[in-house]
């Protein structure tokens, strides 16, 4: 705002970077909340947005003082945190102010200091006055299929609706001429409207600011439609400028009921120099570097304790006592995603037969297309949300369709058909709701990951024709694409060599039952759905003999008795269903029999794991009761945590799975296996460490920031959450969108950024990260952490400001549990879901013993 | 057999009173005193319904606990059951049951969770008040539990700032109904000459004789009934806050405004039948209702494009539709189209999160471009018309806005110049001279006597109007409420020369309490608090929870519930004040509808709203 010239089209391009970018709910997309600041380091990134906009970034001052007293933060940890920052010699004056010196700061946020003015020199409350029309205008325009009677302008411009509408009516969107003159006028513009209000032109861009944020929900959701009109089912012509045109005019209508034809402009009189930079930096404060220091000693007390916990397994597995299964006699192998959510399983699935093998990766497997179910209208995309895939695969052979479900028939919301139905199904309602409650099943109405793909349908995965294309996709996959995806994947995880006769391919998914975010339990490297598609597809081209033949020239020999078989695990439910099993030989289709009750099990341990953080499940209970009960929970609609998602993730292991098989993760790793004997010199390091970023790194900010502030960055509790034009949620008739994550989702996660701990030497990490600067910025901005250990010494260093440097651990206590059983049955249940109580849910490392 | 009618209200008054002595964390007792106490309600009401269906359902009264008796009016209590009330009470009961299974896992870990409980079981016993009362006194009571806990599950959230003010928005439209009904019950006073039971309604030649000799107090009272009923069941034009009520949890939403108290308007009309059914006019006004809402409300369904706000505005469509079917003798129609659509919206509204999911799968296969109509015809106009109108919901808040609250704000603003050191003596010394009138009433004319009653009255009304649009002090705004309330005493005094002194003494000594309690509570937030006006909300209940506590039970001695000052004052309004002095009564009637709601917005804006002192994150005001 040092040039006085108000430029519209800055204005925008700077709002647009500003505002949240949440796309509808349908396709969830966890990403960095704060993305507009990732081009700063973390905590200047953190403290900024907090003077501007208000947010709360870190956990506030006395929870983490409460952490410390009841041993959640470790004094060793802290006291390195204050000499890191301040000195060995300032260790005891620190010591004192972080633990007990009381801070008074206002909490005055840059945001709408400007906008407060109508209040205070006119005593008007404009946002009460403007927002409920504009919420329910815009929501009735953009609206998906809620009404029955849809908004009577089609796919134009909204700005163009608006007058369409205003001229075609005999009722005004108005109070005043004076408004609906304006919006007819030739040259309508943002500036001109923000003459006749505000009337003083360097004031302009922090107004329509004041204005934006004040619904940022809204005009986040309107900037990403613009951006990404695709992500609309029944297309719609948005655009940020539009909206604020009408918000303006809407404004000028009431000032002018209220306060007459000639009001004067808001900041006519006001001195120039009043005009605030929101943008400016913000000065250190000493709050903010002990917010620093808390914030480092919660993470690092978690950290050391996990690079403490894997030094230690190393050393202990060097013993004689461990024996480890020769990779040739592998029963079979399974691959799963990176998700944290399949960290259990994969230990369970180990322990329960022990000459299985397990690997994690993106759960795409690599493979990028879009998908088109058969009979379905449009596309669904299933890879990482960065990617542009070129293909489409397309379903058929499917006779079966969904049942509908008559109750949420828009039928009974009219006249007629809902006395009707009051009188008929009325009584059917009382019976379902009832049903519901005792015995609740599967239905219509609930999301089913299952459903995603039909089981039986055939897919159109080899591509024979290179000119077979739709909608410039081409369809399916030739056989040089199809083994140039699978040499990548196999390379990137090092199974080159020891193929076991069945391999899985286990994609996940979650079903729940009222649940509008239920694309966020969905998986992430899927752009929110489930990945039964993708794993159905990596098998096909790993079981296909053509691509074979050119691995092997690869030098990737897969025997062929080797069969690759697709599954997808429900993470809500703790089911798996397998696909295309008859391709199997009789040999293994016998073994495939007994691989089955292995995973049976390891699902039942899984359920009892997670069973320990739900109240309404006694993890003392008989495995197959709880495993009824979770099963359950994924259909019960009185249900609002039939999982929890993401919740605690705060590790990323990269490396051979001996790493960290034998230690209990507390579901809070996301685990990518890697070989780096495969890969002395990181050749395909690069294409592991690039979606760690967005797609892990994405999820834990997510998680971070709607856990420090699930009243702005977050959605709050779901409970009153209403569904606004299958767009999204608000509180009741007259809120904002909230986007973010609801409170049930996060209560349980600690507020700690992601550390990734990759197993090479630290160089060739280094120069596989700054191989290219976005995903360079990740790491030296400190967004996530970064720990290389040493294969050959097991030494551990840290990424700090663009160098490795040693680290040494300081947590002595190793853990140790020899019976899962009573590890979990022992765990304490959380009081209250304050944090200094629910972080006590979340168990240290221990090692099996 | 009557005896047993006051179990169902003692079962769930004793629920309510067990789930306070809990503590948040206690979920599971908390939840199984509420499965108990409904469950036996629900188990009791089917077996004594069935027992009394064998017993050929015979129509049963009791009249209970007596109030206040003298030689031509006597106050009690009375209970009443006939097939409405067993409809009513089973459905009340069957619902509330499933809702508080549903509830006990939905809550689970919300700060709210006691508090959601009790004011639940709060509401059953309102509910079941209102539906087993056996005269117009009794309903009242329950009318009255509605009022205040649908307000309490409203701002529930009461760490935001929309559910706040949606809660005063409905309950500023409740108590405007709850007006209505003391009117009728005044009225009913005067034209009856006793405390009028339902059982007697039954009486047709009674109800013919009585509306033949009092012909337009009878109308005039059944009017008031229609109103309130209106209102209760979000009917034309008052139906803009049913929609802005579902700022609670998904459950309470389901339990309140899509199933028992919304159906709650048609119940009283059901009750009063007999009393309005030989009038033609009165079948017509509620006919005319039912179409005018049934219409306006399905044309606004269609519009919405949010999932529970298309919900409440077809629930009001098809209760305008029991309108109609209550007018014109369909009873049996109406109490199954009741059941149906009270089951249904409420299990529509539980399962409504679920929607995003289904039509999106349901379009991602079967979606069709919309047809836009010729731009050009004069249907076009016509239908966009239709459309924005029913967008902004035929205006119906801003017409209520216009008659109702902008006069009396108004009128309050009018009076500002009152509203100093100066003004506040001048009208001591006023309330002094007029106790000094009181003592030596029997030396004045009878016509200064005339006129005195009344001016005290309607400076209680000005006080009271003052209080309601005081903006800077909250002090200041509580002292203008006593004193609002000591003239409207005193003109009641000056009006009669026969006093219960009981219960005078009772009244004033419950308003000196609760305006103590009120004093030390604000003197204390003033003490700690630099900046504390009326202007905004200051959610101090986060900082201070004991003294909220404290102001909102001084607030409910205000606000005519049961047992309370305000309660006593206007059983003495309307048991005192004469037939012949209807602006006497219209004045302190006000008074009464603008007391509740300056009280609750003093409280609403101190305690409730975000808290934006506190380190911890608040919401922003939109959310």
């Amino acid at each position: 705002m040092t040039n006085p010239l108000f430029d519209e089209q800055h204005l925008l391009k700077e709002l647009k970077h500003y505002l949240p970018s949440q796309t509808p709910l349908k396709d969830f997309i966890h990403h960095n909340t704060l993305h507009a600041f990732q081009d700063l380091t973390f905590y200047d990134a953190i403290f900024k947005a907090s003077k501007i906009f208000g947010y709360q970034a870190t956990l506030p001052l006395n929870d983490f003082r409460k952490l410390y007293e009841v041993g959640r933060i470790n004094p060793l940890i802290l006291d390195r945190c204050i000499i890191q920052k301040k000195g060995a010699a300032h260790l005891t004056t620190w010591k004192e102010i972080v633990l007990s010196k009381q801070y008074h700061e206002p909490k005055e946020p840059r945001i709408g200091q400007l906008r407060a003015l109508w209040k205070e020199k006119y005593k008007l409350d404009i946002d009460n006055l403007v927002q409920p029309f504009l919420f329910r205008f815009l929501s009735n325009y953009l609206d998906q299929g809620i009404a029955i009677w849809n908004f009577p302008l089609g796919n134009i411009p909204f700005i163009d609706a608006v007058k369409e509408l205003e001229k075609n009516s005999f009722v005004s969107l108005f109070k005043t001429t004076k408004a609906r003159n304006l919006l007819f006028k030739e040259g309508l513009s943002i500036t001109t409207l923000l003459n006749i209000l505000i009337g003083n032109e360097s004031f302009y861009e922090q107004y329509i600011f004041d204005q934006q944020f004040s619904h940022k929900g809204w005009s986040g959701m309107v900037a990403t439609l613009e951006a990404k009109p695709e992500s609309l089912l029944c297309p719609r012509n948005i655009s940020l400028h539009d909206m604020i045109l009408f918000e303006l005019l809407l404004e000028i209508d009431h000032i002018t009921h209220e306060l007459g034809e000639t009001f004067k402009p808001l900041c006519v009189d006001e001195p120039l120099a009043k005009a605030l930079d929101l943008m400016e930096d913000v000065k250190p404060t000493e709050l903010q570097e002990v917010l620093q220091i808390w914030q480092d000693a919660f993470e690092w007390s978690y950290y050391d304790e996990i690079l403490a916990g894997l030094q230690q397994l190393k050393i202990h597995k060097s013993t004689p006592i461990v024996t480890i299964p020769k990779k040739s006699d592998n029963s079979f192998q399974a691959l799963f995603c990176i998700d944290e959510r399949e960290c259990s399983l994969r230990s369970y699935v180990e322990s329960v037969d022990p000459t299985s093998e397990t690997f994690g990766c993106p759960g795409f497997f690599g493979v990028e297309f879009y998908f088109q179910a058969e009979n379905a209208q449009f596309y669904d995309k299933l890879c990482p949300a960065p990617v542009t895939p070129k293909y489409l695969i397309k379903e058929y052979g499917v006779s079966k369709k969904r049942k509908h479900d008559l109750f949420y028939t828009k039928k009974s919301h009219e006249f007629i058909t809902g006395f009707l139905s009051a009188l008929t199904f009325g009584f059917w309602a009382g019976y379902r709701l009832v049903k519901n409650l005792f015995y609740p099943t599967m239905g219509p109405a609930i999301s089913n990951a299952f459903a995603h793909m039909n089981l039986y349908g055939k897919l159109t995965i080899e591509n024979k024709n290179q000119e077979e294309k739709e909608n410039g996709l081409q369809i399916g996959f030739t056989i040089e694409e199809m083994a140039d995806r699978v040499a990548n994947l196999l390379n990137g995880i090092g199974l080159t060599q020891h193929f076991a006769p069945i391999i899985y391919i286990v994609a996940h998914g979650s079903s729940s039952a009222n649940n509008p975010h239920h694309g966020a339990h969905d998986c992430g490297a899927c752009s929110g759905k489930p990945g039964s598609v993708n794993s159905r597809v990596f098998s096909f081209m790993a079981n296909h003999t053509a691509v074979r033949e050119l691995l092997a020239l690869r030098n990737i020999h897969i025997p062929a008795n080797t069969q690759f078989i697709g599954a997808l695990h429900d993470t809500a439910a703790d089911m798996i269903v397998y696909y295309d099993e008859d391709i199997l030989n009789e040999q293994n289709a016998q073994n495939h029999l007994k691989h089955l009750a292995t995973f049976e099990s390891a699902l039942d341990l899984n359920a009892k794991e997670r069973s320990r953080r739900f109240a309404s499940i006694n993890t003392k209970s008989e495995l197959k009761k709880i495993r009824k009960a979770i099963q359950q929970r994924a259909v019960s609609l009185f249900e609002p945590r039939p999982e929890l998602g993401h919740g605690t993730n705060t590790l990323c292991i990269v490396g051979n799975r001996e790493m960290s098989k034998g230690i209990f993760l507390d579901r809070r790793a996301f685990l990518n296996s890697y070989n780096y004997k495969t890969d002395i010199d990181g050749q395909y390091l690069t294409g592991v460490m690039k979606p760690l970023g967005p797609v892990c790194g994405g999820i834990n900010l997510e998680y971070y920031f709607s856990r420090v502030d699930n009243y702005k960055l977050g959605a709050g509790t779901k409970l009153p959450h209403n569904v606004v034009g299958l767009i999204g949620v608000s509180n009741s008739s007259d809120g904002d969108l909230r986007p973010g994550l609801p409170w049930q989702m996060i209560e349980v996660h600690d507020p700690l950024r992601l550390l990734i701990i990759v197993e090479h030497f630290p160089d060739i990490i280094l120069k596989s990260i700054q191989s290219s600067p976005e995903m360079y910025e990740w790491f030296i901005n400190e967004w996530v952490h970064l720990i290389a250990v040493n294969p050959e010494t097991n030494e551990l260093s840290y990424f700090k400001e663009g160098a490795f440097v040693p680290y040494k651990t300081l947590s002595k206590e190793i853990h140790f549990y020899k019976d899962v059983h009573s590890l979990l049955e022992n765990a304490k249940e959380m009081e209250t879901n304050h944090i200094v109580h629910a972080t006590q849910e979340n168990l240290p490392v221990f090692i099996y013993n | 057999m009557e005896q047993y009618l006051q179990l169902f209200l003692v079962i769930p008054l004793l629920g309510f009173m067990v789930s306070l002595f809990f503590t948040n964390k206690q979920e599971s007792h908390i939840a199984i005193n509420a499965y108990l106490c409904f469950g036996i309600q629900l188990l009791g009401i089917l077996f004594f319904t069935i027992y009394w269906i064998f017993q050929q359902s015979p129509i049963l009264d009791l009249k209970h606990f007596t109030f206040y008796k003298e030689e031509n009016i006597e106050i009690f209590l009375d209970f009443y059951f006939d097939r409405y009330t067993a409809v009513f009470a089973i459905l009340g009961a069957f619902i509330t049951f499933l809702i508080a299974i549903f509830s006990k896992f939905y809550l689970h870990r919300d700060s709210g969770y006691k508090r959601f409980f009790s004011t639940i079981l709060l509401f059953f016993f309102g509910y079941n008040v209102t539906v087993f009362a056996g005269n117009f006194e009794t309903l009242f009571i329950g009318w009255e539990f509605l009022g205040i806990t649908s307000f309490l599950l409203i701002a529930f959230y009461r760490d935001r700032y929309l559910p706040v003010k949606n809660a005063l928005k409905t309950i500023s439209l409740y108590r405007l109904g709850d007006i209505c009904i003391i009117l009728a019950l005044w009225t009913s006073h005067h034209v009856w000459h006793e405390n009028i039971t339902f059982v007697k309604l039954n009486d047709v030649d009674l109800v013919a004789s009585n509306i033949s000799n009092h012909y337009n107090q009878v109308i005039f009272l059944l009017c008031m009934i229609v109103v309130a009923a209106s209102i209760k069941s979000a009917q034309f034009p008052f139906a803009s806050w049913l929609p802005r009520a579902m700022e609670g949890p998904t459950t309470s939403s389901a339990v309140f405004y899509g199933s028992l108290a919304v159906h709650l308007g048609v119940f009283l009309l059901l009750r009063t039948y007999h009393y309005w059914e030989p009038i033609l006019a009165m079948k017509i006004i509620i006919v005319i209702i039912g179409v005018m809402t049934a219409l306006i409300a399905t044309l606004i369904a269609r519009v919405q494009s949010t999932v529970k706000t298309q919900i409440a505005y077809a629930s009001i469509a098809q209760i305008g539709l029991m309108f109609i079917e209550v007018a014109l003798g369909w009873h049996v129609l109406a109490l199954i189209h009741l059941t149906g659509n009270a089951l249904l919206r409420t299990y529509q509204l539980l399962v409504s999160p679920s929607i995003l999911g289904y039509m999106i799968h349901e379009q991602f296969f079967n979606f069709k471009p919309k047809k836009h109509s010729n731009p050009h015809s004069v249907g076009y106009k016509l239908t966009n018309s239709l459309y924005l109108l029913s967008m902004q919901e035929w205006k119906m808040d801003l017409l209520l806005k216009k008659i109702c609250w902008d006069p009396l704000k108004r009128i309050g603003k009018g009076f500002n110049f009152l509203s100093n050191k100066k003004g506040l003596i001048a009208m001591i010394i006023i309330y002094i001279a007029g106790v000094i009138f009181l003592v030596l009433n029997k030396n004045l004319s009878q016509q200064i006597d005339h006129y005195l009653h009344l001016f005290y009255g309607i400076g209680g009304l000005i006080m009271i109007l003052m209080a309601f649009v005081e903006k800077s002090n909250p002090l200041k705004a509580w002292w203008l409420i006593i004193l609002s309330q000591s003239y409207v005493i005193l003109s009641i005094a000056l009006l009669n020369d026969k006093y219960e002194y009981m219960e005078i003494i009772l009244y004033i000594g419950g308003l000196c309490i609760a305006a103590i309690v009120g004093t030390i509570v604000l003197l204390k937030i003033k003490k700690r608090e630099v900046q504390i006006d009326l202007n905004d909300f200051y959610g101090l209940i986060d900082q201070y929870p004991s003294l909220g506590t404290w102001f909102l039970i001084a607030c409910l001695a205000f606000v005519g519930l049961p047992f309370t000052p305000s309660f006593i004052g206007l059983d003495l309004m309307y048991s005192h004040i004469d037939h012949e002095a209807y602006l006497l009564v219209t004045i302190t009637s006000f008074s009464f509808l603008v007391l509740e709601l300056s009280v609750l917005r003093i409280y609403a804006r101190v305690f409730l709203g975000p808290n934006k002192k506190q380190l911890h994150p608040t919401a922003f005001r939109s959310s």
